[in-house]
């Protein structure tokens, strides 16, 4: 039930907008399946199932809105839930911020954002997978947890004023920790892909495992400002907050205009058009990027469009809701779902090779905002910080505490390497100049 | 959190509990004849209503329902878990066979049997949040209003913009397990709140303040003001603190009062000082720095790729080294009346407990469920097992962790009287920990610098980081009962994939010696 062909759900949306008496009505299905499975302990501690289609349902009255859902299809379930909707929206206040419905759109093609390899994946692929991280690690009697989960899923959308969209997705995310049975090392890896045919865990187990056996015997550093190399899991991630995720997450027109962003100009206004990074520094979106292939339209319809965000160090364009940017006269673009930052063509290995002194990061935790002027976030290394000296990792040193902004850390740019994909974005590692550890951690 | 989205009238329906007895009777039967030695089931119907405001208008007004259940079965020592959204005879009956079938599977790549401790069944029993107004029976155009009528109030005190929102939970939830326990529990819990901001354009500068309430496991009532729930805070800040009862309307003046004077407040000289922490700030300490550490499921590695694992592992303890200084005594509940965790039961059938985790400064226990007791040589659950919907499995969550007052008489003004060189902090900020909670940096909402025993005006850009055991170490003074107030979350966050839940944690304003504080300006 839950991946719906596109005549099967356009069929049941065009069904659920002959229901509607409203001005506007707007009908969009959702759908996943898929799978998961958690290990701790080297050995598989929970695994779970999920299948699911839901129908939502926004009608609106003039300036008045409401949206209803429901997970049953049969003519009477739609009805009502047109009719439920309908009954919200009567009773709901004006909108100020209202906008019409959007008519017919012209999406971009990304064939590649679904992969028939991830949609047939079984149980047993995912006993399998993570069976062989704990042969793996056993084997070198460390101890390993884990989680593997993937997906298959579609949306589509359709409303009374022309719009028609459809497209399906796929994704599988796996993260692994390794850690020595006396507990002073740990090494971390993480991957996610549209096509499974890519994943191998095993690998991953590896990567994770060696930096868990490097990382031993940690040795103190003084806190203070030093050169980095952040690895892409440093930068971006999947389940808690990141500094370049946290930077692009900012890029919205309407907060900076507000004059309560990083991008507020001092008397009003924003700064887009104004140089604020390295140059070296470019990042866009693409959502028919081959290695992050994404929705083409955003969840209100708008399509996704190769959009560059920053420029060779300039911020070139700003993310909004319809109503902004009709209100400011500004172009009417939805925020990106993966962002892709330029890099180079050096490999992490050839990057610590040209690297005198400096300290390799393989991930940053507990990221949090500090100030929202600066972009100020805290946070700490973790699950594999070593220390380089004349192009080699020397030791594995102690965890540290960071105060950084990513505003302040991509002026300190010192080189890029080749991009890799991380939750869904293409970034690549970077050496970044004096960057600030406030103390020391006792955590491995 | 997800639910189908209904009317606000459907959120005051109930379903009768001799038809979710039926229904339990036919998955815990189901599963037996599948081969469990131990089976529960929970129907859970979890009701949502938010209510979301910026300046003059309305945003947002969003009401669900979702309904289903959730059948755990072991079998051969291993554990199995499966939910339906269908809850019917049929529906529910597969869900168990699932369950069963899981276990079964998980078993064959089992090295140990899951043991659980032993629980005796309590028949037919129910519990309800005492709460005195349903917020479900208020009608919205009442909570619109009273959201509007603060952002007016923090308007006219100079915000420049304002949002503010309400949160109001129900989960009606039915607990059946082969133990012959069938339980039938109404849990309320509500948490407004708002974000004043306020610009200066001439500089470009903004400062915000949120507000002081905290999530609570009350009605509707929270919101109506009431003296004898309001404490000043120390002599010169302004800082009022709340209790039971919240007034929102002069919470968002004083934050707009307060966000202006943040904006030309001076700027912290780094270095140590003395921290005198309001409880509505302290909450959120105790929560990362004493709550989560002390997790079992956490110190024996089952959080270690996600959440992180702890300092405070068995051998550790065993070591019995100082968690904090004599004065810190930490204990566990899940009963304080208004508090989030407060239950009859938790989600595995277990009548839930007060216990200490630090008592005289040395850690003592743990928080551990039926499956978790054996490890740590106990007989009993601490009953401090949940899950946030019935589609989720249960497991170990935090319960209630407080800090036991101070036992002699001791007001924040007369704490304040013998600081030298401080700072009062009230509200949570920014907060962060290593995953093991050793060492943690957390901001706030407002702060003063005491000077030589006296509020010496407010101050910006603090932030302290320490190290757990050596923050607690020099704690030197708590006030007494009278000070003792909540904060709460209604959104920590554990597991993979992810699961929340709501925790409250009691204080009283707490001096530490000779913390480490930084400045947090940055120019960019």
């Amino acid at each position: 039930m839950a991946i719906l062909s596109k005549d099967e759900a356009q069929n049941i949306l065009k069904k659920v907008l002959s229901f509607s008496t409203a001005d506007e009505c707007e009908a969009t299905l959702n759908g996943t399946t898929g799978g998961n499975v958690r290990s701790a302990r080297n050995a598989i501690s929970t695994s779970g199932a999920l299948d699911n289609v839901s129908l939502a349902v926004e009608s609106r009255f003039g300036k008045r809105s409401g949206v209803a859902t429901c997970n049953e299809f049969d003519d009477a379930t739609l009805r009502r839930c047109v009719q439920r909707a309908e009954e919200i929206a009567r009773l709901a206040p004006e909108n100020p911020d209202y906008v019409p419905l959007l008519g017919p759109q012209q999406y971009l093609a990304s064939p590649l954002s679904f992969a028939q390899s991830t949609a047939g994946i079984t149980p047993d692929y995912r006993a399998q997978q993570m069976a062989a991280t704990l042969q793996l690690c056993e084997q070198r009697k460390l101890s390993s947890a884990a989680f593997l989960e993937d997906s298959a899923g579609f949306v589509a959308k359709r409303n009374n004023k022309g719009l028609e969209a459809y497209q399906q997705a796929t994704d599988l995310t796996f993260s692994i920790t390794v850690r020595t049975p006396d507990g002073t090392g740990s090494g971390y890896a993480t991957a996610d892909y549209n096509d499974a045919s890519k994943f191998d865990a095993a690998s991953l187990a590896k990567t994770a495992a060696d930096k868990a056996a490097m990382s031993r015997q940690a040795k103190a550093l003084e806190p203070g400002k030093y050169t980095v190399i952040l690895e892409p899991a440093a930068l971006v991630a999947n389940s808690d907050a990141s500094l370049l995720g946290a930077m692009m997450s900012a890029m919205d027109a309407r907060s900076a205009d507000e004059g309560r962003s990083f991008l507020s100009k001092k008397g009003g206004g924003n700064k887009k058009g104004e140089k604020l990074f390295d140059e070296r520094v470019t990042i866009y979106s693409d959502p028919t990027h081959p290695e992050i292939a994404d929705l083409t339209f955003a969840g209100d319809g708008r399509p996704r469009q190769k959009t560059t965000w920053v420029e060779k160090g300039v911020v070139k364009n700003l993310y909004s809701s319809r109503f902004w940017a009709q209100k400011q006269g500004i172009p009417d673009l939805p925020p990106p779902g993966g962002f892709i930052m330029e890099g180079g063509t050096q490999s992490l290995e050839e990057m610590i090779k040209g690297t005198a002194k400096g300290i390799l990061v393989t991930r940053l935790w507990y990221i949090r905002p500090v100030d929202p002027q600066t972009l100020l976030y805290t946070g700490l290394t973790r699950d594999g910080t070593f220390y380089i000296e004349n192009g080699k990792i020397k030791h594995p040193i102690k965890n540290f505490r960071f105060n950084e902004s990513p505003i302040i850390m991509l002026n300190n740019l010192e080189a890029l390497g080749k991009p890799q994909r991380v939750a869904g974005n293409l970034v690549p590692p970077l050496k970044i100049r004096d960057f600030t550890f406030t103390s020391l951690s006792d955590a491995v | 959190m997800g639910g189908v989205l209904v009317n606000p009238e459907q959120l005051l329906e109930t379903i009768d509990p001799a038809l979710k007895k039926r229904l339990a009777d036919a998955a815990l039967n189901a599963a037996k004849s599948a081969g469990a030695s131990y089976a529960d089931v929970r129907i859970g119907r979890y009701l949502n209503q938010y209510v979301f405001t910026r300046e003059k208008q309305v945003q947002n007004i969003t009401s669900t329902e979702s309904f289903g259940v959730g059948v755990r079965a072991l079998v051969n020592g291993a554990w199995g878990f499966a939910s339906t959204n269908l809850v019917t005879e049929a529906g529910i009956v597969q869900a168990a066979k699932n369950a069963a079938a899981i276990a079964k599977a998980n078993q064959r790549v089992q090295k140990e049997p899951v043991k659980l401790a032993a629980q005796k069944g309590y028949g037919e029993v129910s519990w309800k949040t005492p709460i005195e107004r349903n917020a479900f029976e208020v009608p919205v155009k009442e909570k619109v209003d009273l959201l509007l009528a603060a952002n007016a109030k923090a308007l006219d005190n100079g915000a420049s913009y304002v949002n503010s929102a309400l949160f109001q939970v129900n989960e009606q939830k039915y607990f059946a397990s082969t133990d012959g326990s069938y339980i039938d529990q109404d849990v309320h819990r509500i948490w407004p709140t708002f974000n004043v901001t306020v610009i200066d354009r001439a500089t470009g500068k903004f400062r915000s303040r949120d507000a002081m309430a905290s999530p609570m496991g009350l009605g509707y009532e929270y919101l109506t003001p009431r003296a004898s729930d309001k404490l000043m805070g120390p002599q010169g800040t302004g800082v009022i603190g709340y209790k039971q009862r919240y007034d929102m309307l002069e919470d968002a003046a004083l934050a707009a009062k307060q966000a202006k004077e943040k904006l030309t407040a001076k700027s912290v000289t780094p270095g140590k000082y003395d921290l005198v922490l309001d409880p509505s700030h302290l909450g959120l300490t105790i929560h990362e720095s004493v709550g989560h550490p002390t997790e079992l499921d956490r110190v024996l590695g089952y959080e270690a790729n996600y959440a992180g694992t702890s300092f405070a592992t068995l051998d550790w303890k065993a070591k019995g080294q100082p968690y904090g200084s004599k004065l810190v005594n930490i204990v566990a509940d899940k009963l304080q009346p208004g508090t989030l965790g407060a239950v009859g039961y938790d989600d595995e059938g277990v009548k839930t407990k007060e216990w200490d985790i630090i008592k005289d400064g040395q850690l003592v226990n743990y928080q551990k469920i039926r499956d978790q007791a054996h490890v740590v040589g106990q007989q009993e659950s601490d009953g401090c097992c949940y899950a946030d919907s019935w589609s989720s499995v249960q497991f170990q969550r935090m319960p209630n962790i407080s800090l036991r007052p101070g036992t002699a008489k001791l007001s924040v003004d007369d704490m304040i009287k013998n600081v030298d060189k401080g700072i009062y902090i009230a509200g949570e900020g920014s907060y962060s920990i290593d995953q093991q909670r050793y060492n943690f940096q957390f901001g706030g909402k407002v702060f003063y610098a005491i000077e030589k025993g006296k509020i010496a005006g407010m101050i910006e850009d603090v932030a302290y980081q320490a190290n757990t055991q050596e923050f607690w170490g020099s704690c030197a003074a708590i006030c007494d009962q009278s000070d003792y107030r909540f904060l709460g979350t209604f959104f920590d966050g554990k597991g993979q994939p992810g699961q929340v839940s709501a925790v409250s944690h009691g204080s009283s304003t707490t001096r530490f010696n000779g913390v480490n504080v930084i400045n947090t300006a940055r120019k960019i």
